[in-house]
C-alpha cells in the first residue's frame, strides 16, 4: 500500500481515455463500477470539450457481482456498437473489474463485431495514466497496422517529405496549439504533415501511418513506443528532440533535415523568434543566476532545464519528474547540473524538497503551483497534470520559435518585472516602499496579504530549523536583516544562520551577517 | 459487502437493461431504468465530510482510481495536507506478497504519527476493498486498540457498487450512530451535514421556537468535532436535514430515536414544515413557530420574489444525481413556479421521501436509477429550459444548445433554510440569465 495525499497520475485506464477522446469514430467499453465516469469532467471540464469522451461504461453494482457480470460487459458492448457505430472498438476495464476476471476483451473479440476490437490490458496496480496512455496507441496503432506492407516512398522531386506527429492528447500540456505550431514549422522546411495522432485522427487515419517517411515524436511519454514500433515495422525513422526552446528547436529541424533528406538551414536562418534577444537585453540582467526548481514530466522537465540554464541564464538547483518510465534521461538530465534527479510521485515528498531548496522560481506542473503559491515563490506551469487554465483561449504553444516566446514571457513574468529588481535596493527606504505595502497594481487600498506575507512567516522569514536552533539573533543583527528586500531576506536569513553554525557561533550579530554576505557572495 | 454474494436469480433479467415503469401503492409512476450512471460514488462525500468534522481525517482504501476521482471532484488542491488521503493497494497486496493487514496498519501508523492532530480517523472502503473482501471494520477495531484509545477509528463504505454519491455520507454517519452516547433525555436531533452558517441559523431558529425553553436540547450530527458526538435513546427525536440519511436513521431508530416526519428544509415553505414538524414532535404549539419565523419568512420571500419573476413557467429536467432531486423539484414547482419535465433520482427511498412526495406537484415523468444514453434521448426530446446534472455532462448538453445547472454546487453551497432560499433560487436563475445576456 502507498500513503498518497495527492496523485500526478490517475490511472491507466484513465490513459486509455484520454487516446479514445483524443480520437475520432474511436469508442471505448470500460468495465468499471458505478463512480468511474468521474473521469469525463476532466475533459468536459478542464478541457471543455464540448462532446462527452467516446467511453461507455458498465456500470456494475455490489448486486452484480454474485450474478453474471460477463453478460452486463456483453450487453454493454452490443448496446455501445450499436449506437455509436464506431470504426473501432477499444475494450478496457478499470481497477475494480480488473479483479473480477471477466476478460471484456476476449468477450468483444469473441462477439463478431465487424470492426477491428482491441483488447487493453491495463494493469491497474502497477501503472499509471500515462503508462496506459502509451499501451493504448501503441496496441490501437498495432492492432490496425500489424502485417501491412511497407508502402512504396520513393521520393520524386516534385513530392515533399512527410512526417506524423505522434503524441498529442487530450488532457495532454499545450498540445492543440504545439500541433499548430510544430506544422508551421515542419512546413517551413519544406516537410509536409501527413498524419497527427492520435489528436484528431480517426481509425482510418492511422492506416495512413505508414506513407510517411519518418515520425515526429512529438510526447515522448505518449508515443515513443509506437515511434520504436513503427520505425521496426515500417522503416520510419523518428525524431528524438523535443522542439521546446530555441536550442531545442534547431536542433529539432536539424533532426529533420537528417531524416528526410533536406537542407534546413534556411528555415533556420528564416526563423523568427525574440527569445534570445529578450534574454540578451540588458533588462534580462536581474535573471541571472536565478535559482530554479523543475517538475514535471520527464519531457518537460528536461526541455525546461535546457531552456532555464542556456536560454535566460539560470542555475538550475532542482530537477525531478513523475515519470518513472523516463527515470534514466531523467537522471542522466539532472547530472548535467551537477545535482541528482527526484524521481518520485510523492507530492509532499515534492514539496519537501522545493522548501529545502527555497528556489527563486518554481517550475511545475498545478500541483507545485500550489506548493509554490503556498510558500510564496513565483510559479509558472509547464506540465501536465493540467488544469482549466492550462487551455488558454489565445494561441499559446509551448513548442517551435513561438513556443520559445511563449516560455519567455510565462517564466519571466513570474519574478519581479524588468527594471523593478535593481530599484527596490535604491528605494527601499522610501514610505511607500516597504514590506507592508501593496503592489502598486493593487491599488491603494490592498494590504500585502495572502501568498506573500504567509510565505515570509514560514518559508522566506522564519528561523530555519527552528526546533533545535540555538543560534540567537542580536536585535541590530536582525534590524539590519529587516532592510533587505523581503524575497531575499530568507535566503539571507539561511546564509547567515548556515554560515553562523558552521563556525560555531552561537550569537549573529550585524559583522555576521556580512561576514556571511562575503562568503556567499549574492 | 451486502449483495456480494446475493443470489443471481434476477440478475440477469436486470442485466437485460429494460426500463420498466410501475405503479406503486402510493399511485405514483415510475420509470425503473438499470444501465450506465452518470454519478459519484460514495467516496465523493469526503469533500464536504472532511470540511464539517474538523478532526477527522478520512483514509480511503483503495486505487489511484480512488485518489483521482478524489482530488478530480473536490476540483481543488489547495490544501496543504488535505484531511483525506488514499491507501493505494498495489500488485503486492493483492498478489499475497504482502499482508494488506499489515500494510494497513503500517499505512495508519505512517500516517498518525505524521498527523497527530487527527482524533478520529475513518477508513474508507473502496470497490476493489470491497471485492478483494479487505475487512475494514475489523482493522478499524484492531487499529483502536493498538491505539490504545488516543484515537478513535471507525470504518465504513463509500465504494461506487455499494453507494451512490451522497450515500457516502450515510454510510459514514452510520458508522458514527453506535459511538454515540446514551441518553434517554428528551432531545432534538439534526441529522445530516450542514455548513456552518446554517447550523447556527437553525439553533438561533430552534431556540427562538421554544426548545430551549422546555429543556429540550438540538443536536447535530455530525457535529463540528468527531469527539463532541451527540447522545441518543428513547427520548431523542431525529429530524433529517438531508434526504440521503436513511439507514443512519434506521440505525438511529435501533438505538432508541423516533423519526420525525418531514419535508426537508428546502426553500420557505419547506423550511416552515421541517421546522413545526420539529416543534409539533415536542408539543410546540405552531403560533410560536409562527412567531419565531415570521422575520425570517417575510425576509426570504422578498428575496425569492425577483428569482420566481426569472423562473416560473421555465420547464426543468433532474439528471439522478445527489437524491436532493424530490425536494428541490418541490421547492422549485411550488415556491418558483418551475415545471417539472423529468425528474430523476439515484434510488427512490420512501422512508424519506414520504412528506416530499405528498407535496410534489406530479412531474411528467419520475425515473429511478439510470441508463444514461436513454435518458439523454428523452432530455434531447424534452429539450427543457433547464436541465440539472453532473459536471461530465453539463458542458456537452450547453454545446447541444441546452442550458445547464450543475447539480454538484446545490451539495457544496449553503442552501438549506430562510435565509438561503433566496440563494437556491438564484443558482438556477443564473445560468438562464447568463444564457439571456451572451450575444451568442
Amino acid at each position: 500500500m502507498q500513503l498518497t495525499v495527492w496523485t500526478y497520475e490517475g490511472p491507466p485506464h484513465m490513459g486509455a481515455m484520454r487516446i479514445a477522446a483524443s480520437m475520432r469514430d474511436v469508442h471505448c467499453v470500460l468495465h468499471a463500477p458505478q463512480g468511474d465516469t468521474y473521469a469525463d469532467l476532466l475533459f468536459t471540464m478542464i478541457a471543455r470539450n464540448a462532446k462527452r469522451p467516446p467511453v461507455t461504461y458498465t456500470t456494475f453494482q455490489a448486486r452484480d457481482l454474485g450474478g453474471n457480470t460477463a453478460e452486463l460487459v456483453q450487453q454493454t458492448l452490443k448496446n455501445t456498437v450499436e449506437r455509436f457505430r464506431p470504426q473501432a472498438l477499444l475494450v478496457g476495464e478499470a481497477c475494480t473489474a480488473e479483479l473480477l476476471q471477466d476478460q471484456p476483451g476476449a468477450l468483444a473479440m469473441g462477439m463478431g463485431f465487424d470492426i477491428p476490437v482491441i483488447p487493453l490490458e491495463l494493469p491497474a496496480y502497477t501503472r499509471k495514466e500515462n503508462w496506459g496512455a502509451a499501451e493504448t496507441f501503441f496496441t490501437l496503432v498495432r492492432g490496425l497496422l500489424r502485417g501491412r506492407p511497407v508502402p512504396e516512398r520513393e521520393r520524386t522531386p516534385d513530392r515533399a517529405p512527410r512526417a506524423n506527429l505522434l503524441g498529442p492528447t487530450a488532457l495532454g500540456f499545450r498540445c492543440r496549439d504545439d500541433i499548430t505550431e510544430v506544422t508551421k514549422l515542419l512546413a517551413s522546411a519544406g516537410v509536409e504533415v501527413n498524419v497527427v495522432a492520435p489528436a484528431g485522427a480517426s481509425p482510418a487515419d492511422l492506416l495512413c501511418i505508414p506513407e510517411a517517411d519518418f515520425n515526429v515524436c512529438l510526447y515522448p511519454e505518449i508515443a515513443h513506443d509506437t515511434c520504436a514500433w513503427l520505425e521496426r515495422m515500417f522503416k520510419q525513422p523518428f525524431t528524438h528532440t523535443v522542439p521546446i526552446g530555441v536550442g531545442a528547436t534547431v536542433d529539432f529541424l536539424r533532426e529533420v533535415g537528417e531524416l528526410a533528406s533536406i537542407d534546413v538551414g534556411p528555415a533556420i536562418a528564416a526563423a523568427q523568434t525574440r527569445l534570445p534577444w529578450y534574454s540578451r537585453s540588458v533588462d534580462s540582467t536581474y535573471l541571472t543566476a536565478k535559482r530554479v526548481f523543475i517538475f514535471g514530466d520527464a519531457t518537460h522537465a528536461i526541455a525546461a532545464a535546457r531552456v532555464a540554464t542556456e536560454e535566460l541564464g539560470f542555475d538550475v538547483v532542482g530537477l525531478g519528474s513523475y515519470s518513472r518510465e523516463f527515470a534514466r534521461e531523467m537522471r542522466a538530465a539532472a547530472e548535467k547540473y551537477g545535482i541528482e534527479a527526484l524521481i518520485t510521485d510523492d507530492y509532499l515528498e515534492v514539496e519537501a524538497k522545493v522548501l529545502e531548496l527555497a528556489p527563486e522560481l518554481v517550475l511545475g506542473t498545478q500541483m507545485e503551483r500550489h506548493i509554490a503559491k503556498r510558500a510564496g515563490i513565483p510559479c509558472a506551469v509547464i506540465s501536465a497534470p493540467v488544469h482549466v487554465q492550462d487551455f488558454p483561449a489565445r494561441y499559446a504553444p509551448q513548442m517551435g520559435f513561438e513556443g520559445a516566446n511563449v516560455l519567455f514571457d510565462t517564466w519571466v513574468h513570474p519574478l519581479m518585472m524588468g527594471l523593478e529588481e535593481h530599484l527596490i535596493t535604491m528605494f527601499r527606504e522610501d514610505s511607500e516602499f516597504h514590506d507592508e505595502a501593496a503592489p502598486s497594481h493593487l491599488g491603494p487600498a490592498a494590504r500585502r496579504g495572502g501568498a506573500e506575507s504567509r510565505a515570509e512567516a514560514t518559508a522566506d522569514d522564519a528561523p530555519a530549523d527552528a526546533s533545535d536552533d540555538e543560534l540567537t539573533w542580536e536585535t541590530d543583527a536582525e534590524r539590519e536583516l529587516r532592510k533587505i528586500p523581503f524575497f531575499v531576506r530568507g535566503k539571507a536569513r539561511r546564509n547567515t544562520e548556515r554560515y553562523a553554525r558552521e563556525r560555531g557561533l552561537a550569537t549573529i550579530t550585524i559583522e555576521t551577517l556580512y561576514d556571511a554576505k562575503a562568503h556567499f557572495g549574492r | 459487502m451486502s449483495g456480494a454474494g446475493a443470489p443471481s436469480a434476477g440478475a440477469a433479467a436486470d442485466a437485460a437493461r429494460c426500463a420498466q415503469a410501475g405503479e406503486s401503492g402510493d399511485g405514483l409512476t415510475v420509470l425503473h431504468e438499470r444501465g450506465q450512471r452518470q454519478v459519484f460514488c460514495g467516496l465523493a462525500g469526503i469533500v464536504w465530510l472532511h470540511r464539517k468534522i474538523q478532526d477527522a481525517f478520512f483514509l480511503v482504501v483503495g486505487s489511484r482510481t480512488c485518489a483521482h476521482l478524489l482530488q478530480s471532484a473536490a476540483g481543488v488542491m489547495i490544501f496543504a495536507e488535505p484531511r483525506f488521503a488514499t491507501a493505494i493497494l498495489q500488485d503486492r497486496d493483492l498478489a499475497g506478497m504482502a499482508d494488506c493487514n499489515d500494510e494497513l496498519d503500517r499505512v495508519v501508523s505512517e500516517l498518525l504519527a505524521r498527523r497527530p492532530d487527527i482524533g478520529t480517523l475513518f477508513l474508507v472502503g473502496s470497490c476493489p476493498s470491497e471485492v478483494i473482501k479487505l475487512d475494514l471494520d475489523t482493522a478499524a477495531e484492531r487499529l483502536t486498540r493498538q491505539q490504545q484509545g488516543r484515537v478513535r477509528i471507525l470504518a465504513y463504505s463509500g465504494s461506487g457498487i455499494e453507494t451512490t454519491f451522497t450515500q457516502g455520507e450515510d454510510t459514514c454517519l452510520t458508522a458514527l450512530v453506535p459511538q454515540m452516547p446514551a441518553s434517554d433525555e428528551p432531545a432534538l436531533l439534526v441529522v445530516g451535514t450542514l455548513p456552518d452558517i446554517v447550523e447556527d441559523q437553525f439553533r438561533r431558529l430552534f431556540d427562538a421556537i421554544g426548545f430551549g425553553a422546555i429543556g429540550a436540547p438540538v443536536h447535530f450530527l455530525p457535529a463540528r468535532h468527531a469527539a463532541e458526538l451527540p447522545p441518543v435513546g428513547a427520548g431523542t427525536k431525529i429530524l433529517a436535514a438531508q434526504p440521503f440519511v436513511g439507514e443512519t436513521v434506521a440505525a438511529l431508530g435501533k438505538r432508541g430515536g423516533s423519526q420525525i416526519v418531514a419535508p426537508y428544509p428546502f426553500g420557505v415553505q419547506g423550511t416552515r414544515a421541517w421546522l413545526g414538524a420539529a416543534a409539533a414532535a415536542f408539543g410546540i404549539a405552531q403560533n410560536k413557530v409562527d412567531a419565531a419565523c415570521e422575520a425570517s419568512m417575510a425576509r426570504a420571500e422578498r428575496g425569492l420574489a425577483r428569482y420566481r419573476e426569472q423562473l416560473a413557467g421555465k420547464r426543468i429536467s433532474f439528471l439522478p444525481d445527489s437524491q436532493l432531486e424530490i425536494p428541490l423539484g418541490r421547492f422549485l414547482a411550488r415556491e418558483c413556479g418551475m415545471e417539472l419535465v423529468e425528474l430523476g433520482v439515484p434510488y427512490l427511498d420512501r422512508r424519506m421521501m414520504s412528506a416530499e412526495l405528498e407535496l410534489l406537484p406530479a412531474p411528467r415523468r419520475l425515473s429511478e436509477g439510470q441508463d444514461l444514453e436513454a435518458q439523454l434521448d428523452r432530455l434531447r426530446a424534452d429539450r427543457p429550459d433547464l436541465t440539472v446534472c453532473g459536471l461530465g455532462l453539463a458542458n456537452p448538453l450547453e454545446a447541444e444548445g441546452l442550458t445547464t445547472k450543475w447539480s454538484i454546487e446545490l451539495v457544496f453551497s449553503p442552501v438549506h433554510g430562510f435565509d438561503q432560499a433566496p440563494d437556491l433560487a438564484e443558482l438556477f436563475a443564473r445560468p438562464l440569465n447568463r444564457r439571456a445576456r451572451l450575444a451568442f
